[in-house]
């Protein structure tokens, strides 16, 4: 009874947290609290949440991925370059993301079959696909893309008053929390995070999991990086830049170790939330963005601590 | 008989958050003694150790050192007085030297500069190893010793703060014949020098060879303190478990059948060649040998979660493909592995989630859980073998050693095996655990399954087996029946001292 009462208040502290943070804001800036301000964060928040919910699969199975934010530059490149040679948007949308897995399958070989640690084979990769990237686009933007509206509704959109970019992040959200729950490759996942050796002992094929899950998470960075490319309506080379470090913050913050095994999905949805609207509100506030640095690691660490005192 | 005691500890008691674990226990050790503490898994041993070491603090009572009376607020102080451990677990670091292990965070120094006397401490390491009578260069890197020899490092490291009383929990857990003889020479040496060992041990053969008194613990309570020429297995057993245990062993009543499985030329070269053997339905084929001699990895080969170079295997007849443990699964072939840890558990997870492990895609319908078939599985295995726990979502970290390999088995058991191999099944595991496990082998093969069971214990081969493999550095030394097996022709064949027994079987 006390012991799934701890772990509910661990697992209720990140949303504690988060509502903290809003109740401050709220207080401090007149204009934080209202309905536009809200679904501008909301759609400032679904890019770094779809990496981050990626981002969580990939750290519950014990690994990490550096090279999500190369994948959605390269993925959203690649979409932009397809629209502009005319293709269908649909297929153009299609095609990208099945780039974006393919991307992120490569990692999951790289690791399993090549047995290379995360960390190295997907800094690898990062550098590698950054590198395609300015190959491909030349060092400068792509424009000139489609005029379809169904490509602009992507990342301009609104779907009965709600930000495209947030329906697709919750869309995205409902699937990946029911795969995590309720099936055998969410099982499948936590087990492997918690014990490989047994995992694979009890007759679960690892290697395609783990390849599995790095696809998925290649998959979600393309389709935020098609979502950041309609935003724009062009393709940025230099564009997803350090977006890892936000979406594993966003995962830290929600209470997934880090040593795999243990976290849920949920918690990272909060996390990205958390990270959003500190920076929203402390845009609000006038706050200058190299200060703005300091207070979002300052949380970040917090946060962490706050999580250590509660385990201990 | 009238020596004084080095450590006396009297009318203990520890209560955490309300639960009380220790109720007035009595325990003591004589210079030059071996004294044993018993007690099954959670009975109370490793609490005394950390209030004598001062880990925990007692609630009530006394514990003196030498007729002082000593309250340790941490080991380090329980060291200045004399009082060493050497833990279950090794405290050694794989990347440093054994001089450099041996001095850890006692180095030598010039004066308080931090530069280190290397010549010096290499110099005493090497004494302190003579003294044990143990030959070996302190510049070796620990982790390329055997873990025999990181515990000698161990235990020359512990008493060379000349520790008076010695404690040693489960020492043997780990080693080889060969290793635990040379382990036994050491203490039987300090014992002879006037140093008061604590031995802690599940092992009634290791403890009656080894130990001059016995105590025995029983659910945080003192049951009392034998001589161990004064006393039987059987008695000691009684005060542990506070009742008849009966036999050590159920009679095996199980009909055998036709041969289930059959491993024709298992080989992998440089750890095994040339293995054959068969299981028939509802036998249990024991599996003995050194430590050391490839029946793990035998085991692991036929399972498919360790590549073979060549080699069948026959289930009913068919030849199965095993790549990787999924297969053998699915043919009807359950693991139960060494190291329920590392292997055999997914710590962080409950008990249901661990059981339900091996066949998730039968309680699935597209990839989607059903947690109604999940929970019904689970609470049925959990009530067939008795788990104690608070429900099927305990975290199986927070399980006795016992209740976690009841898990281990109950997973096995959902898949409905034809064919279980248990790699020392019993390690671990207090005596009443030990033998529901036996019942529980028993009652499988009465049901028609094969069970292939490796052990290191001897009379757990001899008293649970229909018939004896027995291996010998990665090749079968020989084939008994129930019958003509015992300890010395098991012994000798898994030494190579071989044309002894014969080939039969």
């Amino acid at each position: 009874m006390n012991k799934s009462m701890t772990g509910m208040l661990q697992k209720l502290g990140p949303l504690l947290g988060f509502f903290v943070i809003v109740i401050i804001l709220t207080f401090m800036s007149d204009n934080f609290l209202t309905l536009d301000n809200i679904l501008v964060v909301l759609r400032q928040v679904s890019i770094n949440a779809l990496i981050a919910f990626g981002m969580t699969f990939v750290i519950l199975t014990g690994g990490i991925d550096l090279s999500v934010g190369s994948t959605l530059a390269l993925s959203g490149a690649l979409t932009a370059g397809m629209l502009s040679s005319g293709m269908d948007p649909m297929l153009a949308v299609i095609l990208g993301m099945l780039a974006g897995a393919a991307m992120g399958a490569f990692n999951g070989i790289v690791i399993t079959k090549g047995k290379v640690a995360p960390f190295i084979a997907t800094l690898a990769t990062m550098t590698i696909f950054r590198g395609l990237t300015l190959v491909y686009t030349d060092g400068r933007p792509i424009t000139g893309l489609s005029d379809s509206m169904s490509f602009k509704m992507i990342g301009q959109g609104y779907l009965f008053g709600i930000p495209v970019p947030a329906v697709l992040m919750t869309v995205a959200f409902a699937i990946l929390f029911f795969i995590l729950k309720k099936t055998v490759f969410g099982r499948q996942v936590y087990s492997i995070g918690g014990n490989e050796e047994a995992s694979i002992l009890s007759g679960i094929r690892a290697d395609r999991v783990k390849i599995w899950v790095y696809s998925l998470t290649g998959l979600l960075s393309a389709l935020a990086g098609i979502i950041l490319t309609s935003r724009l309506n062009s393709a940025q080379p230099n564009v997803g830049v350090a977006f890892e470090l936000d979406a594993i913050a966003a995962v830290v913050l929600g209470g997934t170790s880090l040593s795999g095994g243990r976290g849920w999905i949920f918690g990272t949805l909060v996390g990205a939330l958390i990270i959003g609207v500190l920076n929203n509100g402390l845009n609000l506030l006038d706050v200058s963005s190299f200060f703005q640095q300091v207070v979002k690691g300052t949380v970040i660490l917090l946060a962490v601590l706050m999580d250590r005192k509660k385990t201990a | 008989m009238t020596v004084q005691p080095i450590v006396e500890m009297n009318h203990i008691h520890k209560s955490f958050v309300g639960n009380k674990v220790l109720k007035d226990v009595h325990f003591d050790v004589k210079p030059g003694e071996i004294h044993a503490l018993m007690g099954e898994n959670g009975a109370g041993k490793s609490t005394m150790m950390k209030i004598l070491t001062g880990i925990h603090k007692r609630d009530q009572g006394t514990v003196s050192v030498n007729g002082k009376e000593v309250a340790f607020s941490n080991p380090k102080e329980a060291e200045k007085a004399g009082i060493a451990v050497i833990h279950q677990e090794l405290n050694i670091i794989p990347y440093l030297t054994v001089a450099q292990n041996m001095f850890l965070g006692k180095e030598l120094k010039y004066g308080k500069t931090g530069v280190l006397k290397t010549k010096e401490m290499q110099q005493k390491t090497r004494e302190r190893l003579q003294r044990l009578g143990i030959d070996m260069d302190p510049d070796e890197e620990a982790g390329q010793l055997s873990v025999g020899k990181q515990q000698m490092v161990e235990i020359a490291r512990a008493i060379s703060t000349n520790a008076e009383v010695l404690v040693m929990d489960e020492p043997t857990a780990a080693l080889t014949d060969r290793e635990i003889e040379a382990l036994f020479k050491v203490i039987r040496q300090l014992r002879d020098q006037g140093v008061g060992i604590v031995y802690i041990s599940h092992r009634m053969e290791e403890i009656f060879s080894l130990c001059n008194r016995i105590s025995v613990l029983r659910d945080g309570e003192y049951i009392g303190t034998k001589y161990s020429n004064e006393t039987s297995f059987e008695e000691i057993v009684k005060m542990m478990v506070g009742r008849e245990l009966g036999q050590r062993f159920p009679d095996r009543t199980s009909e055998i059948g036709d041969t289930k499985l059959e491993v024709k030329s298992l080989s992998r070269d440089g750890w095994f060649e040339d293995v054959s053997f068969s299981v028939r339905k509802g036998e249990i084929l024991g599996v003995a040998g050194l430590m050391g001699a490839g029946r793990t990895e035998i085991m692991e080969a036929l399972f498919g979660s360790r590549k073979t170079s060549n080699g069948q295997v026959f289930l009913d007849g068919q030849h199965l493909k095993i790549k990787h443990p999924k297969d053998s699964i699915e043919a009807g072939i359950g693991f139960i592995t060494e190291d329920r840890k590392s292997e055999g558990l997914v710590l962080n997870l409950s008990i249901r989630e661990n059981m339900a492990l091996p066949m998730l895609s039968n309680l699935s319908n597209y990839g989607v859980l059903s947690n109604k078939s999940e929970q019904e599985l689970v609470e049925s295995l959990m009530s067939r073998l008795q788990v104690k726990a608070t429900g099927p979502d305990q975290e199986v970290k927070s399980l006795s050693g016992g209740n976690q390999q009841k898990v281990v088995i109950g997973k096995w058991l959902g898949i409905e095996p034809k064919v279980l191999i248990l790699d020392e099944p019993t390690r671990g595991v207090d005596i009443g655990a030990k033998k529901e496990i036996y019942h529980i082998m028993n009652e499988l093969t009465e049901r028609g399954v094969s069970i292939i069971m490796v052990s290191s214990e001897l009379p757990e081969v001899l008293g649970m087996s229909d018939r004896i493999l027995v291996i010998h550095e990665g090749k079968v030394a020989t084939t008994l029946s129930r019958e003509e097996a015992d300890q010395e022709k098991i012994m000798q064949a898994a030494t190579g001292q071989a044309a002894m027994g014969g080939n039969r079987g």
